[in-house]
């Protein structure tokens, strides 16, 4: 079981960020610059490290570079890391995310700057744990150290209603946070009928549980990811969390935070609890489908433009919840490449909102106008994000949005149809709202005054649209890595599904989408 | 045969270059790198074109070749690769494009020379011409999907390209979001292909379709119908058609390539390329062809009353695209991208002569403020005359034979479903057309003939060469590419043969149509079947062509008074029957009241509302428990009284034991 690596690579990634933090507390606090590009470099070695684990990946069906030490031997807690091919892709997306991040925030931030730079260190750690912790104790104690740099970012270097909108923001996860701790402790105590009571996900998932276990031990994870992701209804702590805080922390709010609860929910609650899984698949996919149309409704009056990016960033999120709940290859492969694009897209949309209210304190859409004019940098940089926000092809939305409305479709070609509304409306909402923000003539001298990006900031959205163009022309490197560990999970799947539900001939029949599609709609249109 | 992708990646290098160096590279240079690299698209399509000719390269059966560049989207079973499909189709309409788009790049250097954009145009037009060959290439639906959708940008970028007013920022927005609602259903096409087929692959579709299948025709019914909504959408026909007109808006050279000549087409293309799956569905077949045939007439009527020099010519646009798709559901593929292929070279024409004049004009675009520019503008004027003459179907001209064969496939087909419908189609064909030639000609008389009514200040002149060129070899073409499809009636009695229609007729299924098979003895019956119709739309123009004439010059000034006189009608026509109003008040604003609604009441209200009313009722508990926690002796010893009463009490009674 023990994985024999000579270094422990995953280890060594996860804690870089926090010793850089460790270093920078014991530094002097007026060393602005120091602070600054310190943490700078931190965050490009835990990128370069993050980068480096690469080609030593080898079959990502199983779990890569594992790690496993004895941590709480009283109540079976190991220390157990690994990666596969879909914690990989939020890995590199966090390291990818901070060092952009941090180099933004030099224009941005100017207050406790010492204070600011630990914390968001200490952030990229628990975040890092979280995805490539193998043991639920671990997991959720990364989960939860996420909650207390973010509280504190949000509420120190926020704006108005900062206190409101963090507090809001660690509630609404704290409670979610129980129930999944309570679903832990389910899991845990029933596995002492198969062995040494344990919270090793790898061996957990091999224990059959029986359906109505499940049920509860699903619900209770569930409830937890899903006010992270956050679906419909549980998703209004997040407009008012992204209003207020920093646009560091909406940035990684949004491109990595939110995918905590995708994650979990395909790692867990899919991985965990497959037979429940598949029974609540179609509310799943429905409230997917609800958070696309009603929050891409919501968009097209909002008024504040940060408030706009985080409803769209809803309605996103639910094109992963459908995909994650459509549970074949090809709608998970499309959720875990969607949630490295919507990390991508929605954080450089954050990052350039933030631009502009750094120069121009107002996020009202209705204060600009005709900024094509004075900022044409900017400009094509928000065009280009906003289309491959949008899903626009050759861009990398695309990849995401296409593959999860197929696969849905092969499903439930209700639901699916009904998402793929969402195409229209994100054209619309995003559309409409940059006319208004870029166009026309340049009016008020505030705007016509507007300097267009530096060096620093186009080198901070640089990379990130290249990686909107590579993945959306070229996004066989990440679909090549995923789909081994998103087979081994859909395999799972139905093997728990088959042996739950179906006899062998309705499995035969289950199997054959395009027969049972084609019957269906055959028999609709007779009537 | 494999590089037929240089089309694509040309125009793309292009386009880098322009827009990341522009700013520094000087007009001259910009602009030559831009039309320098559609030109080499040209070639490498027209090259494609000789091999195929010559017969170089391994053909498939149904003479297509196809090759991969790369593997773009490969997940557990689903492919779509970055492949190509060379055919007579693809030919076709790459060569087309790339031509017709080199004219138009070219024309664009001198249109554009005083814009401040220069650069930034010639990288939107760039990119355009690398999506359309994308899409007109591509070997499968997804990737045909990114060509599409890319042609859809650079339109929404070039129609709101003079962004500091607002009038083309609308109809920016509104053509990408009406293209949406269109690609909305062309996507659950492609879904639903992939559910039923299992591959997008058009090699592999025409395969599996080949051949007797046991899919319900319900079913291929919708796929059909989800699939053509996406044409509907990008090819401007009735319901989604409103966005074409307000696409105008953009500059005219853009108007002419985008928005006449190619683009609009790609939805015919779309329907010619999966000819295959039409036919196995009569029912999406009629769809089409009615659809078809009514937006024709609706549309030409539109077009009779409009004022505005270019949007007369965009209700003409959609009016002839609805020709071809009403040609195209009668099963007669092969006529509709004949008409398909004129018609880029009479629109094209007709968009750049009209920017000639726009341009002499200071952007005038009021007809009613023109006239008599035949004396000032010879030579835009002889252009005009010919795309006018042209597309209204006056004889032995390019439109008269494309439109002509159109009428000829109407008037002799009997699909099963509906036999007669070919018959109702083709007279509201003649009745199309009639409109056709009159328009044409009340623009002709309004803008070069009737008594000057423009700024007596302004000197207008035919344009520099640089313009003038292009529209000249348009001009050639809208009169010489007739006769590459020549109909039967001609074959036989000049002896030269119709060249197209076997080319076509290799990837191109016809169902239904009789007309232009080669090799087949040409009953005498046939012959006069063809005479009659010829006669009727030769006729047609003419009567069209006459009502011009008397409304315009003979009667010149008795308009006016008719406006009086059918009030009404007319009001109807020239707000075009209130269909933007209707759409407006029922998407637009419904749509706001109701996203205020959910966002007001909904989402701030009853679920916002909810989690804080939870927190707000924990907060009120603690609030109560609070006040017990007085910190005073007396009331605590008051609390244990009580309580040990109670228990007491309960004790008793045997409620605890």
């Amino acid at each position: 079981m023990l994985y024999q690596a000579t270094i422990p690579i995953l280890s060594i990634l996860i804690f870089t960020p926090l010793i850089g933090a460790l270093i920078m507390l014991f530094s002097a606090t007026h060393s602005i610059k120091f602070h600054r590009f310190f943490s700078l470099t931190i965050s490009i070695i835990a990128f370069l490290i993050s980068v480096g684990i690469l080609p030593f990946l080898k079959d990502l069906g199983t779990f890569n570079l594992e790690e496993i030490y004895t941590w709480l031997p009283q109540i079976g807690a190991s220390y157990h890391l690994g990666i596969d091919g879909i914690s990989l892709w939020l890995v590199l997306l966090t390291t990818f995310l901070f060092p952009i991040t941090i180099l933004y925030s030099f224009g941005s931030v100017h207050f406790r700057e010492k204070e600011y730079y630990i914390l968001l260190l200490i952030t990229e750690t628990a975040l890092l744990g979280t995805f490539l912790a193998l043991d639920l104790v671990l997991f959720f104690f990364f989960w939860e150290g996420v909650l207390i740099p973010m509280y504190l970012l949000i509420g120190i270097w926020g704006s108005g209603k900062r206190i409101y909108a963090a507090m809001k923001f660690v509630l609404f996860t704290v409670v979610g946070s129980l129930f999944m701790l309570v679903g832990i402790i389910g899991i845990f105590v029933y596995s002492n009928q198969f062995g040494p009571s344990t919270f090793d996900f790898v061996k957990l998932r091999n224990i059959p549980i029986p359906l109505e276990l499940q049920t509860w031990l699903f619900l209770a994870f569930t409830l937890g990811f899903a006010i992270k992701v956050p679906t419909f209804p549980v998703h209004t702590w997040l407009p008012d969390a992204h209003t207020e805080a920093p646009t560091a922390g909406s940035v990684i709010l949004a491109g990595v935070l939110l995918k905590m609860g995708a994650y979990g929910l395909l790692r867990f609650s899919v991985g965990l609890f497959p037979a429940a899984a598949i029974k609540f698949s179609p509310s799943l996919m429905a409230l997917g489908v609800v958070g696309i149309i009603y929050a891409g409704i919501i968009c097209a009056v909002q008024t504040d433009l940060k408030r706009l990016v985080a409803y769209s960033s809803i309605a996103h999120m639910g094109f992963i919840v459908l995909g994650i709940f459509s549970m074949n290859s090809i709608a998970q492969s499309g959720a875990v490449i969607q949630m490295v694009n919507h990390g991508l897209s929605t954080g450089a949309l954050f990052l350039l909102v933030g631009m502009l209210y750094d120069r121009r304190h107002t996020r009202e859409i209705a204060e600009f106008g005709g900024l094509a004019i004075p900022m044409p940098v900017f400009y094509n940089f928000f065009l280009v994000v906003m289309l491959s926000s949008i899903g626009l092809p050759a861009l990398n939305g695309f990849i995401g949005e296409f593959l999860i409305l197929l696969g849905a479709f092969q499903v439930n070609y209700y639901l699916a149809g009904v998402g793929t509304f969402g195409v229209i409306l994100s054209a619309v909402y995003f559309l409409y709202n940059f006319r208004r923000v870029f166009h026309g003539e340049c009016y008020s001298s505030e705007n016509r005054l507007l300097k267009d990006l530096n060096l620093r900031e186009i080198l901070a959205l640089a990379p990130i649209v290249l990686m909107i163009f590579l993945i959306g022309l070229y996004p066989r490197p990440f679909l090549k890595r995923t789909e081994p560990s998103i087979n081994e999970v859909v395999m799972r799947v139905n093997r728990a599904g088959a042996i739950l539900y179906l006899s062998p001939t309705e499995r035969a029949q289950k199997e054959d989408v395009s027969k049972l599609i084609n019957l269906n709609l055959t028999e609709n249109l007779v009537k | 045969m494999s590089y037929i992708h240089l089309a694509i990646v040309w125009p793309l290098v292009g386009a880098s270059v322009n827009g990341l160096f522009g700013k520094w590279l000087p007009k001259k240079l910009a602009s030559f790198i831009a039309c320098f690299s559609v030109l080499l698209s040209f070639l490498a399509s027209f090259l494609a074109l000789v091999m195929y000719l010559m017969g170089i390269g391994a053909l498939g059966p149904s003479g297509q070749y196809i090759y991969t560049l790369y593997s773009w989207i490969n997940v557990s079973g689903f492919t779509s690769d970055f492949g190509f499909l060379v055919d007579p189709l693809s030919l076709l309409m790459a060569n087309t494009v790339s031509f017709v788009s080199f004219l138009i790049h070219v024309y664009s250097i001198g249109y554009m020379e005083k814009d401040e954009g220069f650069t930034r145009y010639f990288t939107y037009l760039n990119l355009f011409v690398a999506m359309m060959m994308l899409l007109v290439t591509s070997e499968n639906l997804v990737m045909m999907f990114v060509g599409w959708e890319g042609v859809g940008l650079c339109s929404y970028l070039l129609i709101g390209f003079w962004y500091r007013n607002k009038a083309p920022q609308r109809a920016g927005v509104k053509a990408f979001v009406v293209n949406r609602v269109g690609d909305f259903a062309f996507l659950l096409g492609i879904f639903l292909v992939y559910a039923i087929f299992d591959t997008v692959r058009f090699s592999e579709l025409a395969k599996i379709l080949g051949t007797q299948v046991s899919i319900s025709p319900y079913l291929m019914t919708v796929i059909a119908l989800l699939l053509f909504g996406g044409a509907v959408g990008k090819s401007a026909q009735f319901p989604l058609y409103v966005w074409l007109p307000d696409a105008m808006e953009g500059p005219t050279p853009v108007s002419a390539l985008i928005h006449a000549a190619t683009m609009v087409t790609a939805g015919v293309y779309l329907v010619a390329r999966l000819n295959f799956l039409f036919t196995w569905s009569q029912f999406a077949m009629l769809i089409v062809a009615v659809i078809g045939a009514f937006t024709a007439i609706f549309s030409a009527s539109m077009a009779l009353v409009n004022n505005d020099i270019k949007r007369v010519l965009a209700y003409s646009t959609i009016s002839q695209l609805g020709y071809m798709f009403l040609s195209a559901g009668l099963g007669a593929y092969p006529v509709a991208i004949f008409h398909l292929f004129s018609n880029a070279f009479m629109k094209a024409l007709l968009f750049l002569s009209s920017g000639a004049v726009i341009h002499a004009l200071n952007d005038e675009l009021d007809m009613r403020r023109m006239g008599g520019l035949a004396k000032y503008m010879p030579k835009t004027y002889a252009n005009y005359l010919i795309g006018a003459m042209a597309i209204s179907g006056i004889p032995l001209l390019a439109g008269f034979f494309s439109k002509d064969a159109i009428l000829y496939s109407a008037y002799t087909s009997t699909p099963l479903s509906f036999p007669s419908v070919g018959k109702i189609l083709w007279i509201v064909g003649v009745l199309t057309a009639i409109l056709t030639a009159y328009y044409m000609f009340r623009q002709i008389y309004l803008v070069f003939l009737t008594p000057p009514r423009f700024n007596p200040s302004l000197h207008p002149h035919d344009p520099p060469n640089v313009m003038l060129v292009p529209m000249w070899i348009l001009s050639l073409g809208s009169v010489l590419v007739g006769y590459l499809g020549l109909p039967v009636l001609f074959t036989s009695i000049l002896g030269v043969p119709n060249v197209l229609m076997p080319f076509l007729n290799r990837v191109l299924h016809s169902v239904t149509v009789t007309a232009h098979k080669v090799g087949e003895p040409i009953s005498n019956k046939e012959l006069v079947g063809e005479a009659i119709v010829t006669l009727v739309s030769v006729i047609s123009a003419l009567l069209g062509l006459f009502l011009a004439h008397y409304f315009y010059k003979l009667r010149y000034g008795i308009t006016e008074k008719l406006k009086r006189i059918f009030k009404e009608p007319y009001l109807t026509l020239l707000n075009k029957y209130y269909v933007d109003e209707f759409y407006n008040g029922l998407f637009v604003v419904n749509g706001k009241r109701f996203a205020d609604f959910l966002d007001a009441e909904v989402d701030r209200g009853v679920v916002d509302g909810f989690a804080n009313f939870i927190a707000f009722f924990i907060g009120a508990l603690g609030q109560l428990l609070r006040s017990l926690q007085t910190g005073l002796i007396r009331n605590y010893a008051w609390y244990i009284c009580v309580g040990a009463i109670i228990l007491i009490v309960l004790l008793f009674r045997g409620v605890i034991t």
